[in-house]
């Protein structure tokens, strides 16, 4: 078994009203059942907006800490699921579904094997 | 005395290896479930057959002896790695232990080969290149050369592609019903891209533009072969095949472009022109049409017409309306139009391709060219011809550009 992060990237500040985010948090809370149900969930969450964030930089024989976050930009990480999936055809699936039920970009990246 | 056996068997060597290379990457991928496990292993295989068979002779099984060595002397190797501790060779070896090194039963390691190397997870470029590496075996020099891009670039691009297998495990696998479509759909859709990169190339090789040709339909018959209720496959192998048929009558001796109008008929290969229309007739009596079934249907109403002034003009635009309506795009729309003008004359066509936006595109321009040339206006046509010099990059047709250019009456 082999280990995927599914990441949500996300727009910084309020959603549009468009959106409706309590019928998105039904369908992530459902899907999150059943990736449970057949084993594949790990973990997720969902993140604080990005101005939340604080960043750390070891400097010599310090360590700065400073108002985040790191990556400039106009999107962050919103919020990942971590699945168990015999192959990247097996993540995929399921950050299709997430894909389905969120209608942001998701990204999938695969973790190292574990141990060894 | 003199000696002819090994010229003989190198010239074997290589039959085999066109016609071999793939099958044993594919089972060998599949044996030890890592593509550069495979690739070393058979090229080693490979090495052998070129040490043994001019003394030993040809063997009986030529491929089975291929995929027989490379599995031995990839297991010789990844012992002597694994006792030091390497846990991939480990894994390797163990994966190997329970796979059998024949092709298995229903032969399809090259097709489950071809849907990892053509999988969506995967850049467009690297889906192309891995599949000429991995199936063909083209060597990265060539797969360079032919998409025009510096070696170390190409290289880079297979490493990273095959990092990303690894890592991600992009699995060996036909994938399932529900996927099915969308991904043969992609498999094609590399195949023909590579078969067009061949032959209307800009740049690269004669010899490598037509090793593309060759191995598109290669993979083509594969695919036809192996997925036998996807009719678009046929449709694909049967648009390869009638394409292919003209080319001995596409360039003069000088690599001057000749257009169908022009070309002696009796120059095509009329051998791959019954094969691809019998697969076209296939191809209708299944009644599931699809882009490549029609476009194979075209081309096979022009292989019918013994002369450029029997074309039934007619039923082309008839498929083309068909084409339209299932796959809408503005190219479709100009070719259709080439059509309509031959039944209605240049006045209709060019009334239909004045609507179009296609400005970017050299084939837009040319055509524009032709019709007001053909109108009598040739002071537009000029204008026309230039636009379309501008946009191409392949010498032979900016040379056909010029000549048709410095052919018009003075305006």
């Amino acid at each position: 078994m082999n280990q995927y992060l599914i990441s949500v990237y996300q727009p910084d500040g309020p959603p549009p009203p468009s959106i409706d985010l309590q019928k998105i948090m039904q369908d992530v809370a459902a899907l999150r059942q059943e990736m449970q149900a057949a084993g594949a969930w790990v973990f997720s969450g969902g993140l604080h907006d990005a101005s939340s964030a604080t960043v750390l930089q070891s400097k010599g024989s310090q360590v700065l800490v400073t108002d985040g976050p790191y990556v400039e930009g106009k999107e962050h990480l919103g919020g990942f699921t971590i699945v168990r999936a015999d192959d990247l055809d097996g993540a995929l699936e399921w950050a299709k579904r997430t894909a389905q039920v969120i209608p942001l970009p998701i990204e999938v990246r695969p973790f190292r094997d574990e141990g060894h | 005395m003199r000696r002819v056996m090994p010229e003989l068997a190198a010239a074997d060597v290589e039959r085999v290896f066109a016609a071999e290379y793939g099958r044993a990457v594919a089972v060998l991928v599949r044996v030890f479930g890592d593509i550069d496990i495979a690739q070393d292993a058979v090229q080693d295989a490979f090495i052998a057959a070129m040490e043994h068979w001019p003394s030993a002779g040809l063997p009986p099984r030529p491929a089975g002896w291929i995929i027989a060595t490379a599995r031995n002397r990839a297991i010789d190797r990844l012992r002597r790695e694994s006792s030091r501790q390497d846990r991939h060779a480990q894994a390797a070896l163990l994966h190997a232990r329970d796979e059998p090194a024949e092709e298995g039963a229903v032969g399809d390691d090259r097709l489950r080969l071809i849907f990892t190397c053509c999988h969506p997870a995967l850049a467009p470029a690297a889906q192309v290149a891995l599949t000429l590496r991995l199936l063909g075996g083209l060597t990265t020099a060539e797969i360079a050369r032919a998409f025009v891009v510096p070696e170390a670039t190409m290289a880079q691009r297979l490493v990273r592609a095959k990092s990303k297998i690894r890592d991600a495990h992009i699995p060996y696998r036909i994938p399932g019903d529900r996927d099915l479509p969308e991904r043969v759909s992609a498999v094609l859709a590399v195949v023909y891209l590579i078969f067009n990169e061949g032959y209307t190339a800009s740049s690269g090789g004669r010899l490598i533009r037509e090793a593309l040709c060759a191995e598109a339909i290669r993979l083509g018959r594969l695919l036809a072969q192996r997925l036998p209720g996807e009719s678009e496959a046929l449709g694909l192998l049967a648009l390869m095949l009638l394409i292919d048929s003209r080319r001995p009558a596409r360039l003069t001796s000088d690599g001057d472009v000749v257009l169908l109008p022009d070309q002696d008929r009796r120059c095509w290969d009329h051998r791959l022109i019954a094969e691809g229309q019998a697969l076209v007739r296939e191809c209708l009596r299944r009644n599931r049409p699809g882009p490549y079934q029609i476009q194979a249907a075209i081309n096979a109403v022009h292989s019918d017409a013994p002369t450029a002034a029997a074309t039934d003009w007619r039923q082309i635009v008839q498929l083309y309306d068909q084409l339209l309506a299932i796959a809408p795009s503005p190219i479709v729309a100009l070719h259709r139009a080439v059509a309509v003008g031959e039944i209605e004359g240049p006045h209709a066509a060019l009334t239909i391709v004045d609507q179009l936006d296609l400005q970017a595109y050299q084939p837009f321009h040319a055509v524009r060219a032709d019709l007001l040339r053909r109108l009598g206006r040739p002071h537009d046509a000029a204008a026309a011809y230039r636009a379309a010099i501008d946009r191409t990059q392949n010498e032979s047709e900016r040379a056909f550009l010029q000549r048709r250019l410095q052919a018009l009456p003075a305006g």
